[in-house]
Order: C-alpha cells, then structure tokens, then sequence
C-alpha cells in the first residue's frame, strides 16, 4: 500500500495523506472549500455545512470527511454554490446579523463569504430573533444577536485553553452558547487571553473597548476575499 | 365619516408617508390662519435601540438614525464617548482629523443644499413652474453651475472618505480619538483641487448675496418672525461648529446665557411634548415653552457669534450683518446666506488643515478614566446637535437622549408656515399653487432633515391639508 491517497476535485488531480480530511488535502493542494465551523487548530464540527461537497455525487461535509483513492471530490460547480449560497443566507437570516455598525465588519469570516457569494441581501425573511447580550465580564463581551453556533469558541476554550467555559444548551431554533456558570461570564474564569475569544468566526465573542480601531481599508478582508490565503499558496 | 377622519388627522398626523412633508393649517370662522403644523417623522426609536448597546459602538450605530448627515452623529457620539472614557482633550492629530471630517461634511452637506435644493428656487424664483424649479432646471439653463455642485459635494465626500474611512457610515472617530490619520498622498490630493474649489465657494457667495440684496424687500418678511438664537461658540466667542460651549440670544441680540459646558444643557434646555407630534419642541428654560423656542442653524451661528476665525468667511459676516444694519437677523430667508458663508468657511478651515502636518502624526488615541455619564454638543451643518448618554459598569448604554437640529427648529418651521399661510390665505379657503410652493420655500430655508428635504430632484413632496374651525378638511393639496 503506498502512502499516499490520491483523489480529483473538480477533476484535478490532489495527493494527501491517510487520515487527513477533504478539507485538509485540499488546504494543502491550494484548493479553498468556504468554511465557518472549521478551523485548522481545533478538531472538525461538521456543525455548519458551508463545507458542503459532493462525494461520488453525494453531498458530504469536507471537514469531516476522510479521502480515499479515487474519490471524486466537486467543490466548485453551480449546484453546490447554490447550496452554500443558501446556507449562508439562511445564517444571516436566523440572527440578527446587522454589518453596517458590527465592529466585526471587514474582519467577519460570515460576512466575507457572503460577499465572496455575492450576497448582496439575503433572499429569505429575517426572523429577527429575541437574542441576548452578556457584558458582564470586565473584558470580554458575548452577543448572541451574531452567534451561528459553530462552537469554535466551546472547542478552543475546551481543547486549548482548557477551561470548558462555553457550551451548547436547548435544541433547534433555542440552541444557544451558554456559559459554564451559574449566570453570566462574568462568574467563569474566561479570561481576554483565551484563545476561545480570538476564534470566533463572527462578532459575537470580543474583546471590550476594541471596536473600530482598526480603520477601514487595513482590515483582514478590505482588499483580499477569504478564501485568498489558501488559494494563493 | 368625514369627521372621523378629519379628527384623525389632526390627533395622529404622523402617519408613516415616506418622503412627504406634511402641513397642516387651521382656520377660524373668518377663515384666518389661527395654526400651521409641520408634521415630522423622527426616528426616536434609536433611543431605545441602543440600549445595552457597549458605548464604543455607539458612534458607528447611531449613524443608522439619520442617512442625511451621519457624519454628525458620528462625530457627537464620538465626543460623549470621549468624555465616557475619561478623555477631556484629544492628541492633537485626532482632534484636527475629526474637525477635517467635520469642515468635509458641513461642506458637501451646504454645498448639496445650496446647488441642488435652493438654488432652483433663487435661480428661477419661488412663483415658477415646478416642472422647471428644481436642479434638473438648473442643470439645462446654467450647466456649469450645476457641474460646480456636484464637485463640491465630491470633495466634501472624499474628505470623509478619508477621515471617516467611507463616504457614509464609516468608523473613523472611536472614543478616545481616531483611527487613522491623513497619509500625505491623500493630502496632496486634497490640495489639488483646494483652490477650484475655494473660487467656487466664492462665487455661490455671490449668487447667494446678490439674491438675497436684490430681493431684500420681499425676502425680509417671508415666513419671518423674531425669535431667540441658539449655537455653540468658542471660548473667545468665535464661531466653531465641532466644539464650544453653548450660547442663546434673544431677537435684539441680548443674551440670555452664555459659555453654558455641554454637560449642563438640560440645565438651561428642557422638552416639551404636544399631542399632536412625536416629535418634542425643545425650549430655553428660563423664558419657559412660550417665549423660550429659538432657532438654530448657520443663520443662528452667524447671529450668535462674535467673529469668525477665518478671514474670507469673516469679510463675508461682517457684509452680512452691515446689510441687516449691524442688527441680530430674523429674516428665514437669510438662511441660505448665512450658509454659504459657513460653506466658505469649512472650506477655508479645511485649507488650514491641510496645510498643518498634525494631520500626519501618529499620536491617534488618548485614554483616561472611565465615567459614567456624558453629554457632548457640536453644529452640525443643519443646527446644533446634542448627545446625551449614560453607560454602566459593564460597558451598556443605559440611557441615551438626543436633541437634534430639526427638533430645535420644529417650531420656528410652524411658525414660518404659519406665517407663509397666513400672507396666502386671507379669507379664502382654499390651498393655491402659490400657497404650496411658498410654504416648501419656507420650510426649505430651515434645511429640515426629513427624508423628502432632499429628495433626489430637489422637488419637496408636500402635503398641505386646510382644515376649518369645526376641523373638517376643507382642501387637500399634495405636490
Ligand atoms: S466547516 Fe464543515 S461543517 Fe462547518
């Protein structure tokens, strides 16, 4: 058995190693599937289905699923834009997601895949959904208006900081990130250090007093669409 | 049926009508004008809005309230948050870069006024065809001026661009300071086009003053009425629109207090609440609801200040109040003036920065202790602005209060409707072509931030509705 593992996306031939995702090989081979749940350092969600590809025709999330010989891997053909087109619209629509005075804005992993979409405005009704806000912690706020349940924040606080300050409680549309405390944030040992802070994907885990420090135009998505990092290497 | 519906255009005027300025005037059994109301939508919901909202989200946020001058917001939110901060002086760079954007807004913003909204009617006289009174008018019989208009408003607009970081909505001041500072290539591409630009604010000068001179005698008493004068001014009684203290005047010109900090407006300003308007008439305390209403905006900025600070807006002030015979002004018409040279102004003031290398300096962001609670006051180009907030200790607006320019002018703009109608009516009851366009020069004097005030083809949509003693609706005109 050799070592390597080779498979086509969009019919180009990638090569990667046993074990490795969709998701990684293609990283590795230059080649960007949109993500939100995901992240390099953390272990994969499978949570918010942007990834989505067809595997041997059937949809699959990339970051979760393993490569094998011979795969065929489509990431780029009008059916599954449609798809992510849809579920990023419909994220937009769940929360109360308002970028024209988020502080996130311009450095927003949701709102840079939309606009790499070429989402101009979403297609479906807002549910506007009564969310709250814990800014109880000296140094770190929650808002839950922009949380797209990805759970970054519970694995990073979890797995790298080791503290378990966040995690999910209630089920479907009452699903919310709570914190590991009897109220609010302000009573768990989440601290502005944490890499539990530094992963959301959105503006819903920040830092305090940061906003809009850094000016429009030098922020991470002003000139480069997400994605480009990968693409480029 | 008839009264039903009548009664409630009178209780429940403020009906949602996009883009419509709304008047209403009553008459008694003699069919005289007793009462004219400008109905205005305002969108008080902001207050409530940002509640819980962390206040340094507040200067971009409240930018949603108002799409016609969000850079004013912008930068009033910005100074309370200063003062939430612990922050009493900015670094010099943020300071003159905030005044840049400033001197940018108020210039694109009088430009706009002037070329695109009064100028039709200065041009082409208030009795002509509406079809002809509005800026594509001016744009088939003085194409240039028209040109010079739309430059105008550019370079006022790249100015925020710069400062602000985008034409609207931009994130420039942050609490504490500025973001950013002016890199010399954006500098030098301001300097470029500075001296057109000056010769044009020279010439709308002219149109406005020669206007205003040739046309003293009808102007002088159009819609106009004495009243008290409210605006900031420097320590030194200089007119400055970003920062001062407040004064009020009355109609001679006596003051009726002076140098009053920004902190302690709702000492010396209270609000009234009418039934029939969401909107509240704002009052000097000391003269009460009934004599104490004023009015703000460049006219009142140039009769409430002692000098201006820039020499060519100077010569300009010092003709203004020579022609109104060294006297306080209550003319409404002198409103459009009064703005261009303020307009004059801003573009020399925007001169002055460019050419001060603070603009280049690295120090963006001042920090002290934090407070709890702030009001902070600037001019924006339509009036005073006032901010008021409170945050607590985890960082949420608890409270916010905000007084804008269209609610200190609310009454003066009833009263100058009242007085257009009551030189129009006179015994008939009925709403003339004549009676329609006066009321929407009279009201478009103020520059009133109602969504229809500066509809794209510089056309008022108005709503005039004449109702007789008992209230029933004897006329109904819309434009
Ligand atoms: S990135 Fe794969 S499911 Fe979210």
């Amino acid at each position: 058995m050799s070592n390597t593992i080779t498979f086509t996306i969009d019919g180009v031939e990638v090569t990667g190693q046993p074990g490795q995702t969709i998701m990684e090989a293609a990283d590795a081979a230059g080649i960007y599937i949109p993500r939100l749940c995901a992240l390099e350092e953390l272990s994969p969600h499978g949570s918010c289905r942007v990834c989505t590809v067809m595997v041997n025709g059937r949809p699959q999330a990339a970051c979760t699923q393993p490569i094998a010989d011979g795969m065929v891997v489509e990431n780029d053909t009008e059916q599954i834009l449609a798809i992510r087109r849809d579920i990023i619209d419909m994220l937009f629509v769940e929360g109360n997601h308002f970028c024209m005075f988020c502080e996130k804005s311009g450095n927003c992993e949701l709102q840079a895949l939309a606009y790499r979409f070429g989402i101009a405005a979403p297609r479906f009704p807002y549910l506007f959904p009564k969310r709250d806000i814990d800014a109880t912690h000296p140094d770190i706020f929650i808002d839950r208006n922009r949380c797209i349940l990805c759970g970054r924040c519970v694995r990073a606080s979890r797995d790298i900081d080791g503290k378990n300050v966040f995690e999910f409680v209630g089920r479907g549309f009452e699903k919310r990130v709570a914190v590991n405390a009897e109220a609010n944030l302000a009573d768990t040992d989440a601290a502005a250090t944490d890499e539990a802070v530094n992963v959301c994907p959105t503006g819903a885990l920040l830092k305090k007093r940061v906003g809009y420090a850094v000016p429009v135009g030098q922020r991470k998505y002003d000139h480069k669409p997400i994605g480009s990092e990968i693409e480029k290497k | 049926m008839a009264n039903d519906k009548t009664k409630r255009v009178i209780i429940e005027p403020v009906t949602r009508v996009e883009g419509h300025g709304k008047v209403s005037i009553l008459l008694d059994e003699k069919n005289n004008v007793t009462q004219a109301r400008l109905h205005i939508v305002e969108f008080r919901g902001f207050e409530r809005f940002v509640q819980g909202r962390p206040y340094w989200e507040v200067p971009v946020l409240v930018q949603r309230l108002c799409g016609i001058c969000p850079v004013s917001h912008h930068l009033c939110a910005a100074k309370a948050m200063d003062l939430i901060v612990g922050v009493d002086k900015l670094t010099p760079t943020a300071e003159k870069m905030r005044r840049l954007m400033h001197y940018g807004q108020t210039y694109q913003s009088h430009a706009l006024h002037f070329f695109h909204l009064v100028s039709p009617d200065l041009l082409f006289g208030f009795d002509a065809d509406p079809a002809i009174r509005n800026v594509i008018g001016v744009a088939a019989k003085f194409p240039d001026l028209a040109v010079q208009g739309v430059m105008m408003r550019k370079y006022g607009q790249e100015i925020i661009k710069a400062t602000a970081g985008k034409k609207i909505h931009g994130t420039g001041a942050i609490p504490g300071g500025i973001n950013k500072n002016l890199t010399i290539e954006e500098r030098d591409g301001f300097l470029k086009d500075l001296d057109q630009q000056l010769e044009w604010c020279r010439a709308a000068l002219k149109i406005a003053k020669d206007y205003t001179l040739e046309h003293l005698a009808e102007l002088a008493d159009f819609g106009s009425f004495d009243s008290n004068h409210l605006s900031i001014v420097r320590e030194d009684g200089a007119m400055d629109l970003y920062d001062g203290n407040l004064r009020a005047i009355d109609a001679e010109g006596k003051k009726i207090f002076d140098q009053v900090d920004p902190r302690d407006y709702h000492t010396v300003l209270q609000e009234e609440v009418r039934s029939w308007s969401y909107m509240k008439f704002p009052f000097l305390q000391k003269l009460g609801p009934q004599k104490g209403w004023y009015r703000v905006g460049p006219l009142a900025r140039i009769n409430c200040c002692d000098f201006i600070d820039t020499p060519e807006a100077e010569a300009a002030r010092k003709e203004f109040v020579e022609a109104t015979g060294n006297k306080t002004c209550n003319v409404t018409m002198a409103y459009h003036w009064t703005r261009i040279i303020e307009l004059l102004h801003a573009g020399e003031k925007i001169k002055e920065l460019l050419h001060d290398a603070d603009l280049q300096g690295t120090d963006l962001l001042a920090k002290g202790e934090r407070r709890g609670e702030a009001a902070a006051i600037l001019e924006a180009p339509r009036g005073t602005l006032i901010h008021h907030y409170k945050v607590n200790e985890d960082d949420q607006v608890t409270m916010a209060n905000l007084i804008v320019s269209t609610t200190h002018n609310n009454e003066p703009m009833n009263q100058a409707v009242r007085k257009v109608a009551a030189d129009h009516i006179s015994g008939k009851a009925e709403i003339t072509e004549g009676l329609l366009n006066h009321v929407e020069v009279a009201i478009r004097a103020y520059d009133p931030c109602l969504s229809c005030a500066t509809h794209a083809l510089g056309k008022m949509p108005l709503e005039v509705t004449l109702l007789n003693a008992d209230g029933q609706v004897v006329d109904h005109k819309a434009t």
